[in-house]
């Protein structure tokens, strides 16, 4: 395979906080040493629970956040410490959708100039005309290119979310952070922008990291799949790895939860994970998942998992006591008991 | 229609993609237009704004008016002054010549200076609520944006100027500051009068405007569409005059609105008390305060400065409250 | 709450500072000179320069600054041209009259103080009495009158009301004397009767904001599940109005009311001048127009005085009425 696109290094997240009567400071670690990489016109699917670390990660990636540590490349490019200027040509190249439709529009402008703002901002005029782009970007998004002097209130939000989605292609990006598009949506809708981000991931051969917290979307979309707990990826690889043969416990956990149409009257066991979710104030040594996991001994609490491919498999897992392949729910239904 | 006919149209149609309102009128309807459309609808805002609008026309028409009257406002009618220095005739000497009556003593028109009296005080009016806004929107917007120490710097300001007690430094600044340019025996021309009641009310003014713009702007920073300009590779110019300060009209446009009459207060009650405007430049406060030597043999001459003080006053709050109303209607009540 | 209030005794110390600073930088550095201002008669450069070397106006300004300061706290040697030894606390020599400033204080602040606090009295009463009835009768008559009222009040101006309560209360009924001051032991009747124009006057600006502010948020917390669940669990309307919403209606109220009280100074300044009473206001206009500035200066650190102490208080009020408040 060709040299990665975006290849992420260690990318840390710390932020510092005070804390109790003293005023102590603290840091809640977000974003805990990533190790990915991002090829042209794939899609890595970023999962994980809410406060996992994986929006934090997104708005790293396209330098809202300075990481604490770690390296992001881009193009063979580190644009880790790049200030704003030189960060320019490179945010052509580097957009985001975000996961709200009606915080990230403003609502005093018109669509015109919602989806124009990246071209005036980069002081870009494209051949025929700013309206002219404007429009084609809008049509390319299944909007009417009449609407282009409309404001945001006057649109549901699947049609907010594609003027999000005109807005981040007026740049001819090569990768899209997509942050939870389609969270915000109804359930009818969001079939419906998956399959446009998908349409135009194959005419625009556009690379997506791709962050949602629901499987079954992530599945539809992403080649790949990192699954993330408490700022940590604790599985990477393929998707039908990931799906059909996990191999870290919590993937199985959060697999475990996914409804299943397919197999619809079969007996089936879910894995009700026990507590909650520990601090990133202060998690707990080694194996983060640990303390919830029904594998959890010792060495687990000592050592910290590294993120390696383990035998039998072509995924890579931060795991001690990884899942045997093809293992079924006889360990499962142990648990839950 | 079966079910497959339903799968096939919903394919066909991308839900998302049909546009609210498929007619071909194709500029939308802007918040601001919508507001405006509330506007017109209450009523007592547009009586109050045409009061307004009334009021600010005869003070700008002022010399036209003395042209069409026929009365300047320093013109002195000794002659329909009796003895005891009270105008002749019923409540204060109004007649078909002198609509409002005269001054006691002096026996100058009240009708004509209480015109030229309006465009004293909308003329300071607006040129103050004009310069807080100004101050305390770009201080409010830097201040918020920008947090740190530069926001502690300038809410400690606020704070602070908020404790001060106005009018008490008003009376202390005045003097000192004519004190600094002018001497003890120098005649103060009233431009400079006028300059120091302006930079007065700037200097105590601009918290309240500020202290609002930062306010929204700390809500409006975290807001997506703003990391959108900035992932986009905006600048600070950008961000905060671009996509903030559009944001921040309704409210800036309300306390706008909601300070000129507060300054329309704040001047009468400096030049009430000396401090402001003074004799012969016509003014409310300055006629008030000579009134109330003869509130008990000429009440005409208290009334009609008070009442027409009062309707301007109440004009623009009362529009104010309606503005406000239209721009932001959750706050209706 | 201990470290709360000392926390709050430390930022108004630190106002308290500040203010003096301003207001010393502002007498006595800005203008361009203080003598010849003053100086009414005999205005010889000679006999200037000498009055200035006795003021101090020569010395460093830290210096003046440093001994202005120890004069308040300790009292201080202001030489035989100005009167000689000034007690703590010491504002320094009238230019005018020669007096000692804290002797003018003294004698003008209870007539001052007799104004503001039946005034603010009266117009807390009136104007939250008034919002949160007719914020429980909403659309009424009364409602209507009430707001009629709070709109006519925040549009009038305090010397056209109080020169039409004269002209109607003691020009035309003669029903009450002009307005005056007497001591409040001396004769509680005329002190009263003197007076209570001035709080009328006062009363009816005031209140009118507090009617508005109390009326809107009233109606808010009608609102409010909990007002609601009150309701709901069988609590009689006035226990649950009164216990529930009030409280939590009034908490916005105490913080205008802390930041109103810079007003209602101005506003006696305003009314001793229109009712030609002697208090503080009616002393600091006058001393304005001789270009007196130890009195301007002192009038000042008051006031501020008055404000910070009063924002204590209302933090602290804050701070009983709202528990999440002690935490901050």
């Amino acid at each position: 395979m060709s040299e990665a696109l975006l290849k992420v290094r260690g990318l840390t997240k710390h932020f510092a906080v005070r804390q109790g009567a003293t005023g102590a400071k603290a840091s809640v670690r977000a974003v805990d040493g990533l190790d990915f990489d991002v090829h042209a016109g794939e899609t890595l699917g970023l999962v994980g629970e809410s406060g996992c670390g994986k929006t934090t990660t997104g708005r790293m990636l396209v330098r809202l956040l300075e990481p604490t540590a770690g390296s992001i490349e881009f193009q063979g490019r580190d644009i880790t410490t790049l200030g704003r200027r030189a960060m320019r040509p490179l945010r052509q190249d580097l957009q985001i959708i975000f996961q709200d439709p009606y915080s990230s529009l403003n609502p005093r402008h018109t669509v015109g100039k919602i989806v124009a703002m990246p071209l005036e901002v980069n002081g870009i005029k494209p051949a025929g005309g700013v309206k002219a782009r404007v429009q084609e970007l809008l049509e390319l998004v299944g909007l009417n290119p009449e609407h282009y002097n409309r404001f945001p209130h006057e649109f549901s939000g699947g049609q907010r979310q594609r003027i999000g989605i005109a807005r981040a292609l007026a740049l001819r990006p090569k990768l899209i952070v997509a942050d939870e598009p389609v969270s915000a949506l109804d359930v009818s809708i969001q079939a419906q922008v998956v399959n446009l981000l998908r349409e135009l991931q194959r005419e625009l051969d556009l690379a997506f990291v791709f962050i949602a917290h629901d499987l079954a979307i992530v599945r539809h979309f992403s080649r790949r799949v990192a699954v993330m707990y408490l700022g940590k990826v604790v599985e990477i690889g393929d998707r039908a790895d990931i799906y059909e043969r996990p191999r870290h416990p919590y993937t199985k956990a959060l697999l475990s939860a996914v409804p299943d149409v397919t197999a619809f009257g079969e007996q089936r066991q879910r894995i009700r994970l026990t507590g909650d979710v520990p601090t990133p104030l202060n998690p707990p040594s080694g194996c983060r998942f640990r303390t919830r996991c029904w594998k959890a001994q010792d060495v687990c609490a000592a050592e910290e998992p590294p993120l390696i491919a383990r035998e039998g498999s072509a995924q890579q897992v931060a795991c001690h006591f990884p899942e045997a392949v093809g293992v079924t729910s006889e360990h499962v239904s142990e648990v839950a008991a | 229609m079966s079910l497959s006919q339903i799968e096939t149209d919903a394919a066909g149609v991308d839900a998302t993609a049909v546009p609210v309102a498929p007619q071909p009128g194709m500029v939308g309807r802007s918040p601001g237009r919508l507001a405006w459309a509330r506007l017109r609808a209450n009523r007592t805002a547009m009586v109050s704004g045409w009061i307004m609008v009334f009021f600010i026309v005869l003070g700008l028409a002022a010399p036209l008016i003395e042209l069409v009257y026929g009365i300047s406002p320093f013109e002195q009618f000794q002659d329909k002054i009796a003895n005891n220095s009270l105008p002749l005739g019923y409540f204060g000497g109004v007649s078909g010549e002198h609509w409002f009556g005269l001054e006691p003593q002096l026996g100058r028109d009240i009708f004509i200076r209480l015109v030229y009296g309006l465009r004293t005080s909308l003329f300071i009016a607006t040129s103050a609520a004009l310069l807080t806004t100004a101050l305390g929107i770009v201080l409010g917007i830097v201040s918020g944006y920008l947090g740190g120490w530069i926001d502690g710097v300038i809410s400690w300001v606020i704070d602070f100027a908020l404790a001060l007690p106005f009018l008490i430094f008003a009376l202390a600044i005045m003097p000192t500051v004519t004190a600094r340019f002018y001497g003890p025996r120098d005649e103060i021309p009233v431009p400079f009068r006028i300059g120091v009641m302006i930079f007065l009310f700037a200097l105590f003014g601009w918290t309240g405007t500020a202290r609002l713009v930062r306010g929204q702007v700390i809500s409006l920073r975290e807001r997506e569409f703003v990391e959108a300009a900035r992932a986009s590779g905006a600048g600070l110019f950008h961000i905060l005059f671009r996509q903030l300060l559009p944001n921040l009209w309704a409210p800036i446009l309300v306390s706008f609105s909601l300070a000129v009459p507060g300054y329309i207060t704040g001047e009468a009650a400096l030049s009430f008390l000396g401090i402001g405007v003074v004799d012969p430049t016509p003014d409310f406060g300055v006629m008030i305060n000579k009134s109330l030597s003869y509130a008990q043999t000429d009440p005409a001459y208290l009334i009609f400065p008070g009442v027409v003080i009062f309707l301007l006053v109440l004009a623009f709050n009362l529009f104010g409250d309606g503005l406000r109303d239209a721009l932001d209607p959750k706050s209706s009540r | 709450m201990l470290r709360f209030l000392i926390k709050r005794l430390l930022l108004g110390a630190l106002t308290m500072f500040a203010v003096s600073l301003v207001a010393f930088g502002m007498f006595f550095m800005l203008p361009r000179d203080a003598v010849a201002t003053m100086c009414v008669k005999n205005c010889n450069p000679e006999r200037l320069e000498r009055v200035r070397v006795e003021l101090g106006l020569k010395d460093p300004l830290v210096d003046q600054y440093t001994g202005y300061m120890k004069g308040i706290f300790v009292g201080r040697d202001l030489g035989s041209a100005q009167g000689g030894f000034c007690d703590a606390p010491c504002l320094g020599y009238s230019y005018t009259s020669s007096e000692e400033v804290s002797d003018i204080f003294a004698r003008v602040l209870p007539v001052t103080l007799s104004i503001v606090i039946p005034a603010a009295v009266l117009w807390l009463g009136l104007g939250i009495g008034l919002g949160m009835v007719s914020a429980l009768r909403r659309g009424t008559v009364f409602d209507r009158l009430a707001i009629g009222f709070s709109l006519t009040g925040a549009s009038m101006q305090l010397y056209f009301v109080g020169g039409m309560l004269m002209i109607i209360f003691v020009y035309t009924l003669k029903i009450l004397p002009v307005p005056h001051y007497t001591s409040l032991w001396d004769d509680p009747l005329d002190w009263a009767s003197g007076l209570v124009l001035a709080w009328v006057a006062l009363a009816f600006l005031f209140s009118a904001v507090y009617a508005r502010l109390s009326r809107a948020q009233m109606l808010e917390t009608l609102a409010e599940d909990f007002v609601r669940t009150a309701r709901a669990k069988g609590l009689t309307k006035s226990r649950a109005y009164g216990r529930h919403a009030l409280r939590a209606a009034i908490t916005p109220i105490v913080t205008i009311a802390g930041l109103d009280i810079g007003g209602a100074l101005g506003g006696t300044v305003i009314t001793e001048t229109t009712f030609g009473i002697q208090g503080l206001g009616r002393t600091a206009v006058e001393a304005v127009r001789l270009g007196d500035l130890p009195t301007i200066m002192a009038t000042v650190l008051i006031s501020a005085v008055f404000i910070v102490v009063a924002n204590i208080v209302v933090d602290l009020l804050y701070a009983v009425i709202d528990p999440r408040v002690r935490l901050g």
